[in-house]
């Protein structure tokens, strides 16, 4: 390949170009870095009249909080969303992808995307990915046939329930789900006990942490809540901030001012013949 | 060791009132040796956008290539300068194309966007996007960065203010980090006017 045609833009699909010259440093005794990962807890459950979607807010990198109010909650369709556990950057492009795909596929026959379609299209990309693209998601919302809650791993196998759990936190939040969940819960109901499930992952597990996410959708409408509950608010905030007593010793200062963008003003004469 | 650290890099943006600031250090080293004292970390894609990367040198660089080629057909195509979104999603799908296979970089982009609204944002290897209202930091000394940025930090500080503040905390945050140091640069964007900065710090 040419070296223009490396860098315009590309037709799709992943590149493997740089991964004998990554197995080289390997080799050589180099470790692979960690990515982005959110050690999670996230949840959904089925009520009277729809699905109940709920997550942290917590984004690590080993040991390391990266962010401490990150959405899990992400946008598939407009009756449609997911929640994402697993590794950041794929779960972000799984669901970003498929939900482009779903667009185009309304656009395509001009009805309400379908929960299973959503699925299939999640879980053949994951199985044909052999467990590498490690997504782990909840997958929920209200078409046509009713209120759908799906979980798909990582590997592609899916599972159709009434209450579902998944990521780091996924047992803490599943033992309040086995405890209280009932057929038949209210709104406001539903959406409390999703709160105590998160809360538990939040609390118990140490992948999990910061505010509550929620997300209920009913049919033909949707409330995405977010920050539901701040369960963790900073402890430590000084009223004056950080004074520096000794000014930070500068050695060149190299100052650009912005030029302001020149107006083009139409019209005027036209210019004689 | 992680080959993170072959290089050595320590990058934080903060943003302020209408105005945000990125700092990097100076140092380029092959582990323990350092090669050169000046080395370029921020790289400036249009006026009111920048990008720092973190990371492995030479795929920092590599990748920094790709980028200005891509602006500037963005450029010439829709005749006007990327907004800063539009600039992370790039630098995200370009490190996700590579999912399996990944540059070495860490980049953390600082902007202003429509309105000059600042807009900060760092990601991982892969690309998977962290947003901040605050601050974000990335490379070797990062663990450090995150301590003084989080007590240093005030919210809507004007732009000399958070030059003193970046400026500190990176000093503060290289001392105690092997691999980064030898002085700083500091970037400051205003709406009207961009200040370059080069900071004294420990030479060892």
């Amino acid at each position: 390949m040419s070296p223009v045609a490396e860098s315009v833009p590309p037709k799709g699909g992943f590149s493997f170009d740089l991964c004998r010259r990554n197995e080289m440093l390997v080799q050589k005794g180099l470790k692979q870095p960690s990515f982005l990962k959110t050690g999670t807890t996230i949840v959904g459950l089925i009520f009277q009249d729809g699905v109940i979607l709920g997550a942290d807010t917590r984004a690590t990198e080993g040991p390391i909080v990266a962010d401490k109010n990150c959405e899990k909650i992400h946008y598939m369709a407009p009756n449609i969303y997911c929640c994402g556990a697993g590794t950041a950057a794929d779960t972000e492009a799984v669901t970003d992808m498929v939900s482009s795909q779903l667009k185009l596929h309304r656009y395509h026959t001009g009805r309400e995307s379908r929960v299973v379609t959503a699925l299939t299209l999640l879980k053949s990309h994951l199985f044909s990915y052999q467990g590498y693209v490690s997504a782990a998601l909840v997958l929920g919302g209200v078409d046509v046939t009713g209120p759908h809650l799906h979980t798909i791993y990582p590997h592609g196998s899916t599972d159709t329930l009434p209450f579902a759990t998944m990521g780091s936190g996924s047992l803490a939040a599943m033992a309040v789900f086995e405890s209280k969940y009932r057929e038949g819960l209210t709104r406001d109901e539903g959406v409390k006990l999703v709160a105590e499930a998160i809360c538990s992952g939040i609390f118990n597990d140490l992948g999990s942490g910061s505010n509550v996410d929620i997300c209920v959708i009913t049919k033909g409408k949707k409330e995405y809540l977010r920050n539901y509950m701040l369960p963790n608010p900073r402890t430590y905030v000084s009223e004056k901030g950080y004074s520096f007593a000794k000014k930070t010793e500068v050695l060149l200062t190299k100052i650009t001012p912005l030029r302001e963008l020149v107006e083009v003003v139409e019209g005027g004469d036209a210019m004689e013949e | 060791m992680s080959i993170f650290e072959y290089n050595g890099s320590a990058l934080v943006a903060m943003v302020g009132k209408n105005c945000f600031a990125i700092a990097s250090d100076r140092r380029l080293g092959v582990q323990l040796q350092t090669i050169a004292t000046d080395f370029q970390k921020i790289y400036k894609i249009h006026d009111k956008l920048f990008i720092g990367l973190a990371g492995l040198a030479t795929d920092t660089q590599t990748l920094y290539q790709r980028l200005v080629f891509r602006h500037k057909l963005y450029q010439l195509r829709e005749e006007r300068d990327m907004k800063p979104e539009t600039f992370a999603s790039l630098v995200s799908a370009l490190l996700y194309e590579k999912r399996f296979g990944p540059y070495f970089c860490q980049p953390v982009i600082a902007g202003l966007g429509d309105e000059d609204k600042p807009f900060i944002c760092t990601m991982d290897s892969i690309g998977a996007k962290e947003l901040a209202k605050d601050f974000v930091v990335a490379g070797t000394a990062s663990e450090s960065l995150y301590g003084a940025c989080e007590s240093m930090f005030k919210p809507d500080m004007e732009a000399e203010e958070l030059f003193e503040t970046i400026s500190q905390a990176l000093l503060s945050s290289v001392d105690r980090d092997c691999l980064s140091g030898w002085g700083g640069h500091v970037y400051l964007v205003t709406p009207t006017e961009v200040t370059e900065r080069i900071l004294k710090g420990r030479m060892d």
